[in-house]
């Protein structure tokens, strides 16, 4: 008898049975199912935050300053007033120089602000800044203009706002405010620009934004000129440590710091926070396959002991079976098959009901869930893997039953 | 065709041995009937699973059309029992929840015909013992005689060597003993060797020759003197 007729006799002798090889394969339906919503729920979270931080600008490196220390108490990171507009000048002096991994420079001051118009008030950080920010942090204006070089010169007081702040001003985010007039800190400032939406990543919502001139938030709002901040663009992905190096030499130099010295500032790399997240994320995503791995262990000892108490319930058959002439290797490779088909159909029915549950479950959770292909391959290779293993034992147990004992059994 | 020679046969329990079979010899020629008898105990069931490849001697030779099985391996006896052996059970021992059709093509399953010519095979085979309209009956749907028609169709549908019949009225009315009875005999009437294993005198006296068994030694072979022919209620007698 060759396997095709194996697999053939097996399956009639499913469906001769078919409420209890239902419950058999639930093991495995419920394993394969989880297996799937599970790692496509995890790779779809995935794929939504790092889309998210790279929508926050490619490329980017993040300068602080250090911690202020006050007798021997150290303060928050950024606390120090290390970073000069000095350092400002020195790092766009260097991206001008030809070969230099430094490609834009974006200057931060910024201030927790009250801003009120005639329709409400709401509270949120105000950003000083130039115009090259909009472009290292990707925000596009959406309607009316960004800041320009004219407005820092002249200490204009215009402002851009996120569709947050509109919306927690006059309830709705589509209300047309360019032109008007909003104060911040009592200080009245003109919308001259309202950006596009961009959602949140993680804690931070990135509509909930007022950008104003630099030297405006310098000078009328904040008072002194130290920078909270400030962003640089790399040229390229490949360049990002080549342009850490050279801010930290920079400024180390700026700041008279020599070697064996302590930084008063810190270089945050992009690439690095992307990696780091890449590691959290790829460990939860194991986690939750391994535990949805589990429970595709247990379906395959459920189908291991249902097929073992078929062997004993099915013995006169076997004793038939082999009276008129099975082998033994052809009651081994009936039973093996019969396991296999039960985890392969299971498993089948596991992928399209965990496909479907995570993609209810994404809707429900509101995140963005993603089946790979590479998930579904090992589902269905672990199913038919466990089958095989946990098919394995009662098999041969089926397959050394004794003829004569097996006609006798009752 | 079938040849014993001093075939012993000893279970080990413990440290008790139990000699079941002590030095058999006996010949059957191709196309004889036989019946073994004998009380419980007699050892004609140890005798009826040894000419059955069922179990192994302990001691002596079995041929079977030729073979010497007493050295087969167990994958060999699988492979006597397939090609040289048909068996017909008290029990009928069909396969539950299989139709008529797919337990006669059993055995064919295992020999490796292909699926249009077991189908051909066996629904001849069920024609034969007058079953041509029950062939997709299971057998839970057919009545004692019936199944034991299918087991003895099951039986003969691989040609083989010899018919190992074991109480094959054990189960049956004696309408349904008649009709089984008379299907081997008309069977051994067109050349088949057939052996069965039986304790009733009225089933023996159908056959041939009667080889009786006692505290495992045969105590009597002899021909019957005017087998008692069966009365056929088959209905397609002509069919076969």
């Amino acid at each position: 008898m060759n396997i095709w007729e194996s697999f053939r006799v097996s399956l009639r002798a499913l469906l001769a049975n078919k409420m209890r090889s239902i419950l058999t394969m639930l093991g495995i339906i419920i394993g394969v199912g989880s297996v799937i919503a599970m790692v496509g729920i995890a790779s779809g979270a995935t794929a939504n935050i790092m889309e998210q931080v790279q929508s926050l600008g490619s490329n980017m490196l993040i300068v602080m300053p250090g911690a202020t220390t006050t007798g021997g108490a150290r303060g928050a990171a950024g606390s120090m007033n290390s970073l000069t507009m000095t350092d400002l000048e020195k790092l766009e002096a260097a991206a001008q120089t030809p070969n230099s991994p430094l490609k834009a420079i974006a200057p931060v001051s910024s201030l927790s602000v009250q801003i009120v118009n005639a329709a409400g008030n709401t509270q949120t950080t105000m950003t000083g800044t130039t115009p090259a920010y909009a472009d290292i942090r990707n925000i596009t204006v959406e309607i009316g203009r960004f800041i320009t070089q004219e407005d820092i010169d002249a200490g204009s007081r215009v402002a851009v706002i996120g569709p947050s702040v509109v919306e927690n001003l006059t309830g709705n985010a589509q209300t047309n405010l360019l032109g008007q007039t909003i104060k911040l800190n009592n200080v009245p400032f003109m919308v001259i620009g309202i950006t596009e939406s961009k959602g949140s990543s993680g804690m931070t919502n990135n509509d909930d934004i007022v950008i104003v001139p630099l030297s405006t938030a310098q000078i009328r709002m904040i008072g002194n000129k130290y920078l909270r901040s400030i962003f640089v663009e790399a040229d390229a992905a490949d360049h990002m440590t080549e342009a850490q190096e050279e801010i930290t030499s920079i400024l180390l130099k700026a700041h008279k710091i020599g070697v064996g010295g302590t930084a008063d500032f810190s270089v945050t790399n992009q690439a690095d926070v992307l990696s780091t997240i890449q590691t959290i994320t790829r460990t939860m995503t194991m986690m939750l396959g391994g535990i949805a791995g589990i429970s595709l262990l247990v379906g395959g000892i459920g189908i291991m002991n249902i097929m073992l108490v078929s062997v004993t319930e099915r013995t006169r058959e076997i004793g038939i079976r082999k009276a008129i002439g099975a082998k033994r290797r052809d009651i081994l490779l009936q039973f093996l098959a019969e396991a296999v088909v039960l985890c392969i159909i299971g498993g089948g029915i596991g992928i399209l009901l965990g496909a479907g549950g995570s993609a209810l479950l994404g809707k429900a959770l509101d995140v963005a869930t993603k089946v790979s292909a590479f998930a579904v391959l090992i589902a269905v290779a672990f199913s038919a893997f466990i089958g095989i293993v946990f098919g394995v034992f009662p098999a041969k147990k089926a397959a050394d039953l004794d003829p004569i004992e097996a006609l006798r059994y009752e | 065709m079938i040849k014993l020679d001093g075939i012993k046969k000893v279970y080990k329990t413990g440290d008790i041995e139990v000699l079941a079979l002590s030095g058999i010899q006996l010949h059957v020629a191709e196309g004889e009937f036989v019946s073994i008898m004998g009380p419980s105990g007699s050892g004609k069931s140890t005798m009826m699973n040894i000419l059955g490849c069922l179990d192994k001697p302990t001691g002596g030779t079995y041929f079977l059309d030729g073979i010497d099985t007493s050295k087969a391996s167990n994958n060999e006896l699988a492979n006597i029992r397939n090609r040289k052996i048909g068996f017909v059970f008290q029990g009928f021992n069909l396969l539950k929840r299989t139709s008529a059709l797919e337990n006669v093509e059993l055995p064919m399953l295992y020999a490796g015909v292909a699926a249009k010519e077991r189908r051909k095979r066996a629904l001849a085979a069920l024609e034969s013992v007058g079953l041509a309209d029950r062939v997709h009956h299971k057998p839970n749907e057919l009545s004692g005689g019936q199944q034991q028609r299918v087991a003895i169709a099951r039986a003969l549908v691989g040609q083989p060597a010899m018919i190992l019949a074991d109480e094959p009225t054990g189960n049956l009315d004696s309408r349904s003993s008649e009709e089984v009875m008379a299907i081997f005999q008309r069977l051994h009437a067109q050349g088949n060797t057939i052996v069965v294993v039986t304790h009733e005198p009225e089933i023996a006296e159908h056959t041939w020759r009667i080889v009786r068994f006692k505290d495992g030694h045969i105590a009597q072979d002899e021909l019957v003197a005017e087998p008692r022919m069966a009365r056929a209620h088959v209905p397609d007698e002509e069919g076969a």
